[in-house]
């Protein structure tokens, strides 16, 4: 398998802060690769380097087989971008813009229509409309018709999902994976880490740092602790209380329940005790699954104590 | 060049596809030549006028009649001496005084010409010029007449023109250097920068340069329909000056747009300059609107003139392209003088613009910052 | 039995021939955590609008904090609060300068919002964070204060667009922990989002689709009911226009008719548009 993307050791900082810190991954070909984070963890920064916008400051990066430092002219043929704002012309139309992108990289929407065409389709019935007048998920689709017009091997994604409602992040995630076919790569960022089951590996990421990469599924299975799930209608008091009671290692919300690790990974009758004692009638414990989110916690309780 | 071609179409649908831009690129100019135009030249009709006619002959009895029977002037007053002159003019009852001196018909005839001076009200000097330019035209009527009647030819009435309030009149179809000069920094400049930024601002540039397409195609591509529109808006000046308003280009018309040509790219550059140092839109109106459109206004020599800045401001407007293109548009246009008498302002334009291309070259980031 | 704090019955909202709510009738009650969710232009906006006090109802009797919303709308913007993601904080004053100042605009005796500046700076151990400029907190620490200043002047109803979207997860259980103690208090919030993940935090929440209310309920009994494992699917199913065939091709089209109706709106964009105002 050959390596799209492969980076060691990339650190940028900006004036006041440190946007990265020693960072290295490798991408591997047709591969979707998720960075997950919260805003402000660096991703944009990672992306534009990746993509030839900025030059980090320490760190070597090959993209494509190409020094994304040296060869940034050749690179920049072959990558299909889209940054954290739908790149539009919102004053374009649906068509205007798709056409502009395809001469801008020397190529005509009629060659590579059958890439697109899955995409282009929901919103080709409107392609006379401004582009400032689409709905937010219809310019996702068009924005990502225009990263893929030139066919790349790359495409950057940044944030493609961030204020587009349920409906059309669920359908964005599908078209991702048809494009796999085509033998994309496809390098995607997000800081909704429930979208991180839909990569085929994914990186953790966090003030600037990798937490953890892996297959989603493995980072779940990373979870050290067994994770129980409580429910009771009475939520605030259930979390309080649960911190309370001395076998809790911790408590935490999670949904419409708390998610609770104990230190020796197993607790009795006397938590349901312990809770009655607090006005808490009904409660019912279970055992659960770790998700990515209960695994990203835990790594970053981890960095904090050291 | 099929991308160039392409990012060039994009331009211009962008600019005819934005109502505000098509307002700033055609309407203002209109505008702003029909209201100078207009407030500048009303037509006059029974303009107020009295005379001071110190000989009372035959001749100046004439004369006066051809004035007032020609239906731009009507007599006001007889004045009886000098002294009056203020009191009508203060008190704003005329536009104009005829002054006839003492031996008028005896002089034309003995010398073969004559004085007659023509004290126009300069607080309003388009009105001013309008009425001296009639009465002299009125009066070479006169003198052409009187030449076919007498056999002693040569004679000839000569009338001075004399200036209260604003004797330079400064006014004059000067509005029209000054308007093309503000309306192409305002173009070019202003638009341009406004182009750039906004592409940095909706993260459209972001992939433009992540794009095969070169820097220079992407300053060029956005320049070059300014560069056209503005050299038509220059023409559509020029034609409107002349079919409306009858003014005279008296120099050379090629040479007149080929400074138009340098001053346009001037500006241009200036335009990419701006957008080089400003991350919003905001940004590059609130510069190019301070550092540019003012000053052009202030202190260009556009209103108020250059010799009559304080020290200091005249110094400043030295720094300013506009004025030495309002110059070089003068000279051209109303003195009719050719680029002998231009050369060293053209010299400065063209140091200018090397001088912004260079540091805009330099400043256009490949990268982000 | 529970106090009614919002009460909407019959609630239609329309811009020219588009009805943008068509209809709506909910109740929210004291303490409760309310998600109001919906896809684009699902009419959203438009009924959080009317809900506070900023624009009239067309018809229909929507009861706010004890106000009537058509009659009184001034009354509901002193009893309620707002949060949004993307601003409610000036960056360029330091965070006491912030609570003072909405302490002051919503009319506090100026004693009491020094004492509560302080128990507030106190309680988010924003101490040393006092004299800080906001732009230069972190952005974790920006939402806490934003919720605190929020619902610093004791508001019936807090509304919260997106409180958590783009936190980390740690801060993002510290926020809902707050959440939970304020709606402990009695105070009720209000929630809008695009994220379903927040939707189950939510006590209740109700799923607008074309200007409808489609389902209103618990998390959990909607979970039941449409045999789900997330509101996300939940709300992928039913936010779904209902005669579309297959999944991929036919989706939209429902949601592009309705979004070839909308009228073209102007600056203001009356909410019909939530996609146009992006």
């Amino acid at each position: 398998m050959q390596e799209i993307i492969s980076a060691s050791g990339i650190s940028k900082k900006f004036e006041a802060a440190q946007a990265l810190k020693d960072i290295s991954f490798e991408v591997n070909e047709s591969e979707i690769f998720g960075f997950i984070g919260p805003d402000g963890a660096g991703k944009t920064t990672l992306f534009r380097i990746i993509t030839t916008l900025l030059l980090p400051d320490e760190g070597e990066i090959k993209v494509l087989g190409l020094d994304a430092i040296k060869g940034f002219l050749e690179l920049r043929k072959n990558i299909g971008y889209m940054p954290g704002r739908f790149s539009l012309y919102q004053d374009l139309t649906v068509e205007e813009n798709l056409n502009f992108y395809a001469t801008v990289f020397g190529t005509t929407v009629k060659e590579n229509y059958d890439l697109i065409s899955d995409i282009y389709s929901h919103i080709e019935p409107f392609r006379k409309r401004i582009a400032g007048k689409l709905s937010g998920g219809m310019k996702q689709k068009l924005a990502l018709s225009c990263a893929l017009i030139h066919k790349p091997k790359l495409l950057v994604l940044d944030e493609p999902t961030t204020g587009v409602d349920a409906v059309s992040r669920s359908e964005f995630w599908d078209m991702l994976k048809k494009l796999k076919q085509h033998n994309i790569t496809i390098l995607v960022s997000t800081p909704y880490l429930d979208e991180a089951m839909r990569c085929n590996r994914v990186a953790l990421i966090q003030n600037g740092k990798i937490l953890s990469i892996d297959n989603p599924q493995k980072i779940r299975e990373g979870f050290s602790r067994k994770l129980f799930s409580a429910k009771a209608p009475e939520k605030h008091k259930l979390i309080n209380a649960l911190r309370e009671y001395p076998g809790t290692l911790s408590a935490y919300p999670f949904g419409d329940s708390v998610h609770i690790t104990f230190h020796n990974d197993e607790f009795d009758d006397s938590l349901y005790e312990h809770l009655k004692k607090v006005g808490i009638e009904k409660t019912t414990i279970t055992e659960s699954e770790a998700s990515i989110e209960d695994r990203f916690l835990e790594l970053m309780k981890k960095g904090t104590t050291g | 060049m099929k991308r160039f071609l392409g990012f060039v179409k994009k331009e211009f649908l962008h600019i005819f596809r934005d109502f505000r831009t098509l307002i700033i690129l055609f309407g203002i100019p209109t505008a702003q030549i029909l209201i100078f135009g207009f407030v500048v030249s009303t037509d006059i009709k029974d303009a107020p006028v009295a005379f001071l006619d110190f000989s009372k002959d035959e001749v100046t009895q004439k004369i006066s009649d051809k004035i007032c029977s020609s239906g731009f002037f009507k007599r006001i007053d007889n004045l009886q001496n000098y002294d009056d002159i203020d009191k009508v003019f203060r008190k704003g009852r005329v536009k104009a005084v005829i002054v006839f001196g003492d031996n008028f018909g005896r002089d034309l005839i003995s010398y073969g010409k004559a004085a007659m001076s023509i004290i126009a009200d300069g607080s309003e000097p388009n009105t001013a010029t309008l009425i001296t330019n009639y009465v002299t035209a009125i009066v070479t009527d006169f003198n052409r007449e009187l030449v076919n009647t007498s056999s002693a030819g040569n004679i000839l009435v000569q009338p001075e023109v004399r200036m209260f309030y604003n004797p330079e009149l400064k006014g004059h179809f000067m509005f029209v250097p000054g308007v093309i000069t503000l309306i192409l920094i305002l173009i070019c400049a202003l638009m341009t920068s406004i182009t750039i930024t906004r592409e940095k601002e909706f993260g459209t540039m972001e992939v433009l340069l992540v794009s095969p397409l070169k820097p220079v195609h992407i300053i060029v591509g956005k320049v070059l329909p300014y560069f056209i529109l503005s050299f038509i808006d220059v023409i559509m000046i020029l034609l409107l000056s002349w079919f409306v308003f009858d003014l005279p280009i008296k120099g050379s018309i090629i040479l007149l747009l080929a400074e138009t040509m340098l001053y346009i790219l001037m500006s241009l550059s200036l335009g990419i300059l701006i957008s080089t140092v400003s991350k919003t839109m905001q940004q590059a109106i609130f510069i190019s609107f301070l550092g540019l459109m003012l000053p052009t206004i202030l202190l260009s020599g556009f209103i108020f003139p250059i010799e009559n800045m304080p020290k200091g401001y005249d110094w400043v407007s030295a720094f300013l392209p506009p004025r030495y293109f309002i110059v070089i548009l003068k000279n051209i246009m109303i003195k009719g003088t050719g680029f002998l008498y231009i050369w060293k302002e053209t010299l400065i334009l063209m140091i200018m613009t090397t001088l912004f291309i260079g540091l805009s070259i330099r400043n256009f980031k490949l990268r982000l910052e | 039995m529970k106090n009614t704090v919002i009460s909407v019955k019959n609630l239609v909202k329309k811009f020219g021939s588009f009805t943008a709510n068509d209809n709506l009738n909910f109740e929210v009650y004291e303490g409760e955590i309310f998600g109001f969710l919906g896809a684009n232009g699902a009419g959203k906006t438009t009924a959080l609008r009317i809900l506070s006090g900023l624009s009239s109802p067309t018809s229909g009797e929507v009861i706010v904090a004890g106000f009537n919303a058509k009659k009184e709308p001034e009354k509901i913007k002193k009893n309620i609060g707002y949060m949004c993601q993307k601003f409610s904080l000036y960056n360029d004053l330091t965070t006491r300068e912030n609570i003072m100042l909405y302490g002051g605009i919503y009319g506090m005796r100026k004693a009491s919002i020094k004492e509560r500046t302080e128990d507030l700076l106190e309680k988010l151990n924003f101490r040393e964070y006092g004299d800080r400029m906001i732009a230069d907190l972190p952005l974790g620490m920006k939402q806490k204060l934003a919720f605190s200043v929020a619902v610093f002047h004791e508001p019936k109803i807090v509304f919260l667009d997106e409180p958590t979207g783009g936190v980390d997860p740690i801060t993002r259980r510290q926020f809902w922990e707050m959440i939970y103690e304020t709606a402990d208090r009695g105070i009720t919030i209000f929630v809008t989002t695009h994220y379903m993940d927040e939707a189950e935090y939510c006590d209740r929440i109700s799923i607008m689709s074309e200007g409808r209310i489609v389902a209103l309920n618990t998390p959990e009994e909607l979970k039941k009911q449409y045999d789900a494992g997330s509101v996300e699917e939940v709300f992928v199913r039913i936010a779904r226009p209902p005669f579309p065939p297959s999944r991929s091709a036919g989706f939209h089209a429902g949601g592009q008719n309705r979004a070839e109706t909308k009228p073209p709106s102007g600056g203001w964009g009356p909410g019909i548009g939530e996609g146009v105002l992006e």
